[in-house]
């Protein structure tokens, strides 16, 4: 009847699981209670949950991500402080908890902290940048992101009901086959991967849509900001690379469930077509995420500089270039399983390349703030940490990219050092910056700066002394994932590595005050006109937060920087643009029906990891009865009508014309 | 890439697989389809045919096979998936193209690299017999 499952299920024995567990119970039940307490219920169903708003939607992936960072930096203090104990000693982690913890620390950040904070951005930002009203699918973007919540959803499951994947956050066979995982941790990796992919996937082609075919009047693609160039990047990768993954994690389930022998050591299976696969998805993953950071920092560089982007066409050939090259590089990561010299050389070679267009952006961000009045606000601080960071870390890149250098320093704690000084120095600054600079944007309010700076000193120096002893320490030959060790010259590092995460948990802690404080004084902060840092792009040109037809009339655009030359016109003649006809606007009505389907997804991958049929095929029904609901639905959008939209839009030309004589043209 | 969208009509962009409907042009549409049908299925019957007889020499088969196969994708690509040299379908073949590049990427670089691991990293037993 309830197939695996059973009492055994629950680590009543282990403390740290259960005690976290309960924690969380009470802090989801202590919320649950405060919104149904307060009447926010309805306001949540309605607003929220069945929202096709791509602003709503952005900022939950965003809310999700945030908490899922707090969540696997759990996991990555623990780690820290398991290694600074376990000299001598078989510190306070269990082998097979150990290995569970850095499994789901990598799973968690890399899928459900890295992408659904980059694909947040991109969904808020890059139809208000293009000057539209919404993405190209609305129901299939909160679809797409339910799935994801149910990706997190089930690896969270996995701490109290069952256990964790012990593969490490890439799961290679053999040691992710049946014979040796026979436990659910492998099925919890796969299934929530499997479903949160299916929701990046259709996230990618939405996305991707939206910015080919839906731009406002006059925005070429050379008219675009670079954040939406990269977001095209980074969405064509999801596209072509994401089906990859899907694929070669259904090889795995199908070896696991059905005894085929894709990736099995016995009948003719072949191990290494999994770690070939599974980077051919891996590689463009990272630039997935890095693209869009770099459009962010493209953007935030050039408004608190007071100048146009210096080298637009050449930021997004780079853009483009790292597209293409972006897939040619995947060996790199097993260098050191058995290709031959050629090989090695080929695709060490197309690594060392990647570095160029990289660095033509560096320079690009450099030529930008020269000669600029920088403004050292917070978004400015995470970019220009951002820029000292990644080029450290990208120079270590360069590094294992030379595949005799690689062979030494492969799978040491040097390895884990160069990666996440390109993912928190590159990815993690980036979706701060941006979090930061969007947030008056989405919310109305801006953040306060004394707290963000704090944060930022906090996260800067904490990566700098948490993961610069790694980079010490596995040049002293210490590998990777080690439960515990007795070489006496790594433990003063580890010990250093140690208090550089506290010092990271400081940082966060700082963001959590900030978010508290803003919120608490958000009356003394409120972003009146809209613009509260002087931008250069459309989605400046919306009251904060937009009404959610975004624009009133789709804005004409006629150059690059569409708003900055509005704005300037307007400061010169010092009136604005005389009052268009309003219209009534059709926006697309909310749906539950991602909500719906992400729920049967839900029980659907829960009965596949405990083999509970028959809920399969009652979860996979209700999925397909959603969708032919949806399909068949009569009323898809609703009407805002004119005289509601001339409202909004007189309001928010009011507010402009008051600030109007106190705005300056540049000298 | 002339693709502004103001040079578009702004209610009826065109995606693949949709025609330009106005009117008389719904004949000419179904033609094409009726076209591209025949064309599809002659391939095939072809295809088959060449497979099965001695029309071709028979070490030229596959060959023969693998051009009449690369027709079929044209006449798909033309006929129902409309592909064409319009500048409107600049997304389109842009986007066919980046597919191909993909593909061809993933295959020929894992045929490459699979070939490698597999003459490097011999099961045991083989390594022993060739240390004899």
């Amino acid at each position: 009847m309830l197939g695996k499952l059973s009492w055994d299920a629950i680590p009543f024995d282990q403390p740290i699981p259960m005690l976290t567990s309960v924690v969380v119970a009470v802090v989801i039940l202590g919320v649950l209670f405060w919104v149904w307490r307060r009447g926010y219920t309805p306001y949540l169903w309605s607003e929220w949950i069945t929202s096709v708003d791509h602003k709503r939607i952005g900022v939950m992936y965003c809310v999700l991500a945030l908490v899922m960072l707090i969540r696997g930096f759990a996991d990555a203090i623990m780690m820290r402080a398991q290694q600074a104990l376990a000299f001598h000693s078989e510190g306070y982690l269990p082998p097979e908890h150990y290995n569970q913890i850095f499994s789901a620390h990598g799973t968690i950040m890399i899928f459900f902290v890295a992408m659904p904070f980059v694909i947040g951005l991109m969904n808020f930002v890059v139809p208000l940048q293009l000057g539209v009203r919404d993405v190209a699918f609305p129901t299939l973007n909160s679809v797409s992101f339910w799935l994801t919540a149910t990706g997190v959803l089930l690896v969270n499951i996995s701490l109290v009901v069952g256990e964790f994947s012990r593969t490490g956050w890439l799961a290679y066979p053999p040691l992710s086959e049946l014979k040796y995982s026979p436990g659910v941790g492998v099925d919890y990796y796969l299934w929530s991967l499997e479903i949160a992919g299916v929701g990046t996937l259709t996230g990618g082609i939405n996305l991707a849509t939206t910015i080919l075919k839906m731009r406002a009047p006059g925005m070429s693609y050379l008219r675009m900001p670079v954040f939406c160039w990269t977001s095209l990047a980074a969405n064509l990768m999801i596209v072509a690379v994401f089906p990859v993954l899907t694929a070669t994690l259904g090889m795995l389930l199908l070896d696991r469930y059905l005894g085929f022998h894709f990736f099995t050591n016995e009948a003719g299976g072949n191990v290494m077509m999994y770690v070939n696969l599974i980077w051919i998805w891996g590689h463009p993953e990272v630039y997935i995420l890095i693209l869009p950071a770099f459009g962010v920092f493209s953007e935030v560089v050039s408004t608190f500089s007071h100048k146009p982007l210096f080298g637009y066409r050449s930021m997004v050939a780079a853009t483009m270039a790292i597209c293409i090259l972006s897939l040619l590089v995947w060996l790199h990561h097993f260098f050191t399983m058995g290709a031959g010299g050629d090989v090695n050389a080929v695709f060490g070679i197309a690594s060392m390349i990647i570095s160029v267009p990289t660095g033509v952006k560096l320079f690009n961000w450099l030529f930008t703030m020269y000669g600029g009045r920088v403004r050292f606000e917070v978004p400015m601080l995470w970019s220009i940490g951002f820029m000292i960071t990644f080029t450290i870390g990208g120079m270590t890149g360069v590094l294992f990219a030379i595949p005799p250098a690689d062979f030494l320093i492969h799978n040491s704690l040097f390895l884990i050092a160069h990666f996440h000084n390109v993912i928190i120095g590159g990815v993690l600054f980036g979706v701060f910056a941006g979090y930061t600079y969007w947030f008056p944007k989405a919310f109305g309010f801006t953040l306060d700066e004394r707290l963000g700076k704090a944060a930022f000193w906090c996260w800067f120096f904490g990566f700098y002394l948490a993961f610069m002893p790694l980079y010490a320490v596995g040049l002293l030959g210490m590998t990777r994932r080690m439960q515990h060790y007795d070489v006496a010259a790594w433990r003063p590092w580890l010990l250093l590595a140690m208090v550089g995460a506290v010092l990271i948990m400081c940082g966060i802690g700082f963001q959590v005050a900030q978010l508290v404080v803003s919120i608490r004084t958000r009356d003394q902060r409120i972003d009146v006109m809209g613009d509260p840092w002087d931008g250069r792009s459309l989605e400046w040109a919306t009251p904060s937060p937009p009404p959610a037809f975004n624009f009133a009339v789709l804005p004409n655009v006629e150059g690059e920087e569409a708003y900055w030359g509005i704005k300037q016109r307007a400061i010169e003649t010092q009136q604005m643009v005389a009052e268009p006809d309003y219209h009534a606007i059709e926006m697309p009505r909310n749906s539950p029906t991602g909500f719906v389907t992400a729920f049967f997804a839900t029980v659907t991958g829960f009965s596949l990891i405990w083999h509970i049929w028959w809920l399969v095929v009652l979860g996979l029904v209700g999925a397909f009865a959603t969708f032919v609901v949806f399909a068949w639905r009569d009323v898809h959008e609703y009407e805002i009508s004119a005289a509601e939209v001339a409202k909004v839009d007189r309001a928010r030309r009011q507010a402009r014309l008051a600030v109007l004589p106190t705005l300056k043209a540049p000298t | 890439m002339a693709n502004y969208p103001e040079a578009h009509d702004d209610t009826h962009d065109l995606v693949p697989g949709e025609e330009q409907v106005d009117g008389y042009d719904i004949a000419q549409g179904i033609f094409g389809y009726v076209l591209g049908l025949v064309f599809a299925s002659g391939l095939t019957v072809a295809s088959f045919y060449v497979a099965g007889s001695q029309l071709i020499w028979g070490a030229g088969i596959p060959v023969a096979l693998i051009v009449l196969a690369i027709a079929q994708m044209g006449v798909h690509l033309v006929f129902f998936l409309h592909i064409s040299t319009s500048p409107d379908s600049a997304n389109n073949i842009l986007a066919l193209a980046f597919g191909v590049l993909l593909v061809a990427l993933v295959f020929i670089g894992s045929v490459w690299i699979m070939a490698h691991l597999n003459a490097n990293l011999m099961p045991m037993s083989q390594v022993m017999q060739m240390q004899r």
